[in-house]
């Protein structure tokens, strides 16, 4: 299988980080704004920093959301989330009204509760415990540190898909995994060792 | 919960990097670049960029450790951020919307504003708007006079009168996403932070404060954490020491803080 990872530029974010750090762990990133372009590679990232319905939006508009349809749901293509590309396989988002979402996972997307002591959006570096059987997380150790910066969270209606949980007050779904889609809230590619066997784990998964 | 991070602060001058006493004596110490491999091996929490490259200031200083052909400092932040997988912070010479814009698309994952917050503040909030707080983060230097906390701004040359307390109720209202605090007095003194600043500005705002200068033994940044800082940095102490980022997070262990080991 090609080594190629698509890193989808759909206008949210800085993608050179994602880059880098896919080049650091032996994949070959191929940045493109063009869905055609999934026919090259073997796996796809989704990073994005940004809102809920502008994320969607430039999806739809650019042809990302068929396409993706395609080669990931139908066609089993590993696809990896980052942050906002972790919220936008869920059925629904609400930060800043309501919007659809890619619908892959059942549930919504929340924002986070805030208080005195934990304030919102979160940002920095918090310990995520890991589901013991993950195909993706399992081999990271106790409780690893990643590096966060959010202010909403997935809310899936199956705890199955759970595949790892942080807390800044209550718990929030930090990872998710489920069949050949995964997403982490955290930026692995912010988030040195610990962040790049995450990459690497994704760019060697059989699948 | 969020982690107490350890911060490297690279002072960058010229295209070199130097160590700075009162923000007036630098000295050159080595290669921006060849650093970063260096911390990335220590799996540091973040790192913190300042150019502090003035037109008018001239440097007798050796030229080895320039990195050759890069007069643009933006060139030297995009090699840093090749290999730097942690947040990246970059300031120096920020005026403008676009100059964040050019700092962000060549690899910084924050910026930080100086003397722009004190001359036009509303880049603050602009700035904040295009790319969001947690990417907006204004340092402010700390000068002394009798006593009373001021702020200095162009390098520290320049008094304004504003007391470092209100500068920063103003930048976290404006949307500064953290604050960046640094003491003229204690710049490479090894004496400790100036803990009453961080004390009196930590308790004033609701953003996360980062401390800086002064830190001549690993113990002043349990100190400086103590004071009310979220994050506590340094300069010449990661140059002159070795095992810096295992000592520093051993003594905040040690002292009863939750760090990232």
């Amino acid at each position: 299988m090609t080594n190629k990872v698509l890193v989808i530029d759909y206008g949210m974010g800085n993608l050179r980080s994602v880059a880098n750090a896919l080049r650091a762990v032996g994949a070959e990133p191929l940045i493109s704004d063009h869905p055609a372009s999934l026919k090259e590679v073997g796996r796809v990232i989704l990073p994005g920093v940004g809102a809920f319905g502008d994320g969607m939006r430039n999806l739809t508009d650019r042809g990302w959301r068929e396409a993706l349809e395609a080669s990931v749901r139908r066609g089993g293509m590993p696809y990896l989330g980052l942050c906002l590309g972790m919220q936008l396989v869920a059925a629904r988002g609400t930060e800043h009204g309501d919007h659809e979402g890619l619908g892959w996972i059942p549930g919504t997307v929340e924002r986070l509760p805030e208080d005195n002591a934990f304030r919102v959006p979160h940002i920095g570096w918090n310990a995520v415990q890991f589901r013991a059987d993950s195909r993706l997380f399992r081999e990271l150790g106790e409780s690893p540190t990643f590096y966060f910066v959010h202010s909403y969270a997935l809310v899936p209606q199956d705890p199955n898909v759970v595949a790892g949980r942080c807390e800044h007050g209550p718990p929030f779904v930090a990872a998710i995994e489920h069949e050949n889609i995964f997403g982490t809230q955290f930026h692995p590619e912010k988030s040195q060792k610990t962040g790049l066997a995450v990459l690497k784990s994704f760019v060697t998964l059989a699948s | 919960m969020l982690k107490k991070r350890l911060i490297p602060v690279l002072l960058l001058k010229n295209g070199m990097l130097v160590r700075s006493e009162s923000f007036d004596i630098h000295q050159i110490i080595g290669n921006p670049i060849h650093e970063v491999a260096r911390f990335n091996e220590w799996n540091v929490d973040e790192l913190i960029y300042l150019d502090m490259t003035r037109d008018d200031k001239y440097d007798l200083g050796r030229d080895d450790h320039r990195v050759r052909g890069m007069s643009d400092p933006l060139d030297i932040l995009e090699r840093v951020s090749e290999t730097c997988f942690m947040p990246l912070t970059w300031g120096g010479r920020v005026r403008t919307v676009d100059d964040m814009r050019a700092r962000f698309s060549r690899g910084a994952d924050k910026i930080t504003l100086n003397t722009a917050a004190y001359r036009t503040p509303e880049l603050i909030t602009a700035g904040a708007k295009v790319f969001g707080s947690q990417a907006i983060v204004v340092s402010i230097d700390t000068k002394r006079f009798d006593g009373a906390m001021e702020v200095m701004v162009d390098g520290g040359r320049t008094r304004t009168g504003v007391s470092s307390v209100e500068l920063a109720k103003q930048a976290e209202d404006r949307g500064a996403g953290e604050l960046l605090l640094q003491s003229i007095d204690r710049d490479g003194t090894g004496e400790g932070y100036d803990l009453e600043l961080i004390h009196a500005v930590a308790s004033a705002v609701k953003i996360p404060v980062i401390a800086c200068s002064g830190v001549g033994r690993y113990e002043h940044y349990v100190d400086g954490i103590r004071a009310g800082a979220s994050a506590v940095a340094a300069a010449n102490i990661w140059h002159f020491k070795e095992l810096s980022d295992r000592g520093g997070k051993r003594a905040l262990a040690k002292g009863g803080v939750d760090v990232r080991l």
